[in-house]
């Protein structure tokens, strides 16, 4: 792969990604629609001289991250929604002992087995993971040139900021391949920073450690008041949003992320066309999730549409953030079901007149 | 006359005293471990991986690079330790009912691999931290806070045998289990897992060395009464000595 114009397939943008990023170490085990990830990384991470295992599970695949994070690597596991359920014990403790790592959910369709359709059905697992009170960035692609964006910008987050760091996408876009317009040329800011705190021997030093388990009365208390001023910093610094079509006066704003807001860009041109004007506001990041200003651009419009690739989870954030809510209309499709430019536009066009 | 030392708290323990119950194993495989650091010289290029169970706190004692694991992750964590430091000493040290029940895949997954890792476990026959319920390693019979009437084979099944399960693997390359009940035992298991620290200097594979270990506190036995009981009970069912040795 090259810097330029090229097809691309979504999952094969990430491996390049996390490559061009500096990962080193990779774990993952196989689960459509994201096999192309562990395949391809089974012979470019090698190429990169780094260390491509098939972990025998995804409760291997996280803690194999664990390790490699803790011995001061940058590292990956990607799975899809079921795996992703096993490695919540992982993802705890990884944020309990601020290790910072890189985790790619492409969601199927759930719960249970579900199938292999595209899904946004583990948007309240990727912003509330696991057991314990703590967070991790969420990132929402929606396009093969953002699998490619996120995912490297993730490698610097996750280590600028000692936190595991999800990018989540789904079936869909694992899957399509796109002509994209890839920058290449960036070089990631932080790969060489110090990590003081990683276990590289204790030359020189005395012996260090990487626990999360804080016995002392108080300690964890305290640790939890710690993490928690850094989530503040990163809701700070590090909330990202889209916000399109503000600028023509829209009465309306249709709030989706990831594929669903791809489909609900076509829509707003099916309503444009009708002489309905939309906006969109798509979140970037689900966590933080960008509170503040979707309730700005919320009070210039009448409704907000919310769509998703579930039966409503961004939409409890969508509420919060307007505190209207006689002025939200949601509509999902569950199990694997993508709806189409148009049929989000009648769903529209039936709230509207 | 210059005085000689002939015996010093190794470099490789830090100063803090040991919290476990007296007569507890896990007080003298930590201590023969950071000994045999300092003698190999590699406390400086030790990374360990510690258990949940009692031996969760093992970094307060030692004076090397030690981080946690979620219970039973450890060998796969120290895999991918070693994997990014090919040239450190990396061992996890697990309790039974980490390494042999909820860790079971994780165990076996990576002596298949054949890390070059070694693994040191602890077999106590109980969950010491919890308060003494049933491992899969309970002797038939035992008593503990789960199987109160004795452990029964129709309902429970037989105690697993680690060591010898895992030397069947083509790349396992040491297995040996000890025990540590009196000075002549402590000898021999330093001598196990030293040999185990060797292999995995020299590039010779996984070994794994099971160390029949006392837990006075949940056996309701004084700890000269547990060790007793390891020589002329446990290491019935479980005999020490070597299992697989290939160089
Ligand atoms: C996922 C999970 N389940 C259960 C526990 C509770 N737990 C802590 S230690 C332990 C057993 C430890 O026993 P063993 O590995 O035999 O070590 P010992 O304490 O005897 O040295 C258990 C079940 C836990 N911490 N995490
Ligand atoms: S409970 Fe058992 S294993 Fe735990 S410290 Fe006490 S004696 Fe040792």
């Amino acid at each position: 792969m090259t810097t330029g114009k090229q097809l691309i397939k979504g999952n094969t943008a990430i491996v390049e990604a996390a490559l061009d990023a500096g990962c080193r170490f990779y774990a993952g085990y196989p689960i459509t629609p994201q096999n192309e990830i562990p395949e391809t990384m089974s012979w470019r991470m090698p190429e990169e001289g780094g260390t491509f295992i098939q972990a025998e599970s995804e409760l291997i695949s996280i803690n194999m991250v664990f390790g490699a994070s803790a011995a001061g690597a940058r590292a990956m596991t990607t799975s899809s929604s079921p795996g992703i359920s096993l490695m919540q014990e992982g993802i705890s403790y990884m944020a309990g002992c601020e290790l910072p790592a890189v985790l790619v959910n492409v969601m199927r369709g759930g719960p249970g087995l579900g199938n292999i359709a595209p899904s946004q059905s583990d948007y309240f697992q990727a912003v509330k993971p696991g057991h314990g009170d703590f967070h991790i960035i969420t990132l929402a692609p929606h396009n093969i040139s953002e699998m490619y964006d996120y995912t490297f910008d993730a490698f610097d987050l996750a280590d600028k900021y000692r936190i595991p760091v999800m990018i989540l996408a789904d079936g869909l876009l694992g899957q399509l391949m796109e002509n994209v317009e890839l920058d290449r040329s960036r070089k990631p800011a932080l790969l060489n920073a110090p990590k003081p705190w990683a276990l590289t021997g204790a030359s020189g030093r005395k012996g260090q450690r990487i626990v999360s388990l804080l016995m002392q009365p108080g300690a964890l208390e305290k640790h939890n008041m710690d993490l928690n001023e850094k989530y503040n910093l990163i809701k700070k610094n590090e909330t990202r949003h889209e916000l399109a079509g503000m600028e023509k006066n829209p009465e309306y704003l249709i709030a989706a992320f990831g594929t669903c807001a791809r489909i609900s860009k076509g829509t707003m041109n099916i309503a444009a066309d009708a002489g309905i004007k939309t906006g969109l506001f798509r979140p970037i990041t689900l966590w933080p999730f960008p509170y503040e200003a979707l309730k700005e651009a919320a009070k210039k419009v009448k409704k907000v549409f919310v769509f998703e690739m579930n039966l409503g989870q961004m939409v409890e954030d969508v509420r919060l953030a307007v505190g209207d809510d006689s002025k939200i209309e949601f509509y999902g499709r569950p199990g694997g079901g993508v709806p189409t430019a148009e049929e989000l536009f009648e769903f529209i066009r039936g709230k509207v007149k | 006359m210059a005085e000689k030392i002939v015996y010093k708290k190794p470099d490789s323990l830090t100063d803090k005293i040991f919290s476990y119950c007296w007569g507890c194993g896990h007080s003298t495989v930590h201590k023969i471990i950071a000994e045999l650091i300092d003698e190999l010289g590699m406390r400086e290029k030790t990374i360990a991986v510690a258990p949940v169970g009692c031996a969760v706190f093992a970094y307060d004692f030692w004076n090397f690079d030690t981080t946690e694991a979620a219970h039973g992750r450890a060998p796969v964590v120290a895999t991918a330790i070693k994997r990014v430091h090919p040239g450190h000493l990396v061992f996890s040290y697990q309790g039974d009912g980490d390494l042999a029940s909820i860790g079971m895949a994780e165990i076996i997954h990576t002596a298949n691999r054949g890390e070059n890792l070694t693994i040191i476990f602890i077999n106590n026959t109980n969950y010491g931290m919890t308060g003494g319920q049933m491992a899969p390693t309970t002797l038939i019979g035992q008593k503990t806070t789960t199987s109160p009437a004795g452990r029964n084979i129709k309902q429970n099944g037989y105690p697993i045998k680690m060591s010898e399960m895992l030397a069947q693997f083509e790349s396992v390359k040491y297995v040996e289990r000890v025990k540590v009940t009196n000075a002549a035992s402590v000898i021999k298991a330093k001598k196990a897992i030293k040999k185990g620290f060797l292999n995995q200097l020299n590039g010779t594979g996984f070994s794994f060395i099971e160390v029949l270990s006392a837990c006075p506190a949940n056996w309701r036995m004084e700890p000269l009464a547990a060790k007793a009981h390891i020589d002329g009970v446990i290491s019935k069912y479980y005999p020490v000595g070597l299992i697989k040795d290939i160089k």
